[in-house]
């Protein structure tokens, strides 16, 4: 029943809490200093990419089958073809 | 009556997981609106956003964070057939839930106490762009402060299941369902950060 290959140890969990923190430092940096427009895109970026973390490893997503990964891909292809579809009406009316 | 009791763990995870994916296209809608609406007026949400402390905001980041490495930990303790070390991270990750939501509330009092508050006359005479930007503002966190809470409640009744043997090594998934909730706060906390605290 203890299926060994679902746990992750200590040490990756928090080598990965330790890459969240670090990137949180690195949006707050990036945030401070003014380089225009481009802070709105890497603070996005930024916070796509700590939220695969936590989805991948806290969230034990990496350890999940093809079904639970596609929902997920499916969820999120929802959520941007509203955020796509409701941007294409703003900027063209 | 004994009998065997039916479990699918897989099933349990698949149930919470549709759930998260109801909880995400919530909050997606609000982003939705805070977006759409700082297209509108992109100068009343930068005054807006400049009276949000990122400090206390980068603060409430890091513990939310580090909340989340508690509840993942937990699982490992757990699974390891470690209940005592399980249930002592769930404690810690319920102490940061405690911590984020006392920061929030010095927050939200010092914006009430320049009389920024949803429906205020301050807000009331205050350009729409500004108003709106406030009244997503306390939606968003206010529902996400919600969420912390029960949170929170639900992890310290899990602890208790893991106290009394219910929750173990070999039937952890109720810990795992729980943190998965958990970590979806952190997870929505994560992009509220920068939207509303740094990048305006």
């Amino acid at each position: 029943m203890n299926d060994d290959h679902r746990i992750t140890g200590y040490g990756t969990l928090t080598a990965v809490w330790l890459g969240l923190i670090i990137l949180t430092a690195l949006t707050v940096g990036i945030t401070r200093v003014e380089v225009g427009g481009y802070k709105v895109a890497a603070a996005l970026a930024i916070a796509s990419i700590k939220s695969g973390l936590v989805i991948a490893v806290f969230m034990q997503m990496k350890h999940e089958g093809r079904l639970l990964r596609w929902l997920l891909f499916v969820a999120l292809l929802t959520l941007a073809i509203f955020i796509g579809v409701t941007f294409f009406d703003l900027l063209y009316r | 009556m004994t009998h065997q009791a039916h479990r699918d763990d897989f099933g349990a995870r698949l149930g919470m997981w549709l759930f998260l994916f109801t909880e995400l296209l919530l909050f997606g809608g609000l982003f939705l609106l805070y977006a759409a609406y700082l297209h509108r007026y992109p100068g009343a949400f930068a005054e807006g956003g400049r009276q949000l402390d990122w400090i206390m905001g980068t603060a409430n980041t890091v513990i939310l964070l580090t909340s989340s490495l508690f509840a993942a930990m937990s699982v490992t303790a757990l699974r390891r057939n470690e209940p005592h070390r399980a249930i002592a991270l769930v404690v810690a990750t319920i102490l940061c839930a405690a911590g984020f939501l006392v920061i929030k509330y010095v927050e939200w009092s010092a914006k009430f106490s320049h009389g920024i508050y949803p429906g205020s006359e301050h807000l009331k005479n205050a350009p729409p762009g500004e108003s709106l930007f406030f009244g997503l503002y306390f939606v968003t966190t206010g529902i996400h402060g919600l969420h912390v809470l029960i949170g929170g409640g639900l992890l310290a009744w899990i602890a208790k299941k893991i106290g009394n043997g219910t929750v173990t090594g070999d039937n952890v998934v109720l810990l795992e369902n729980g943190t998965l909730y958990w970590h979806l706060v952190d997870l929505i906390w994560i992009f509220i950060f920068p939207l509303y605290y740094l990048m305006l």
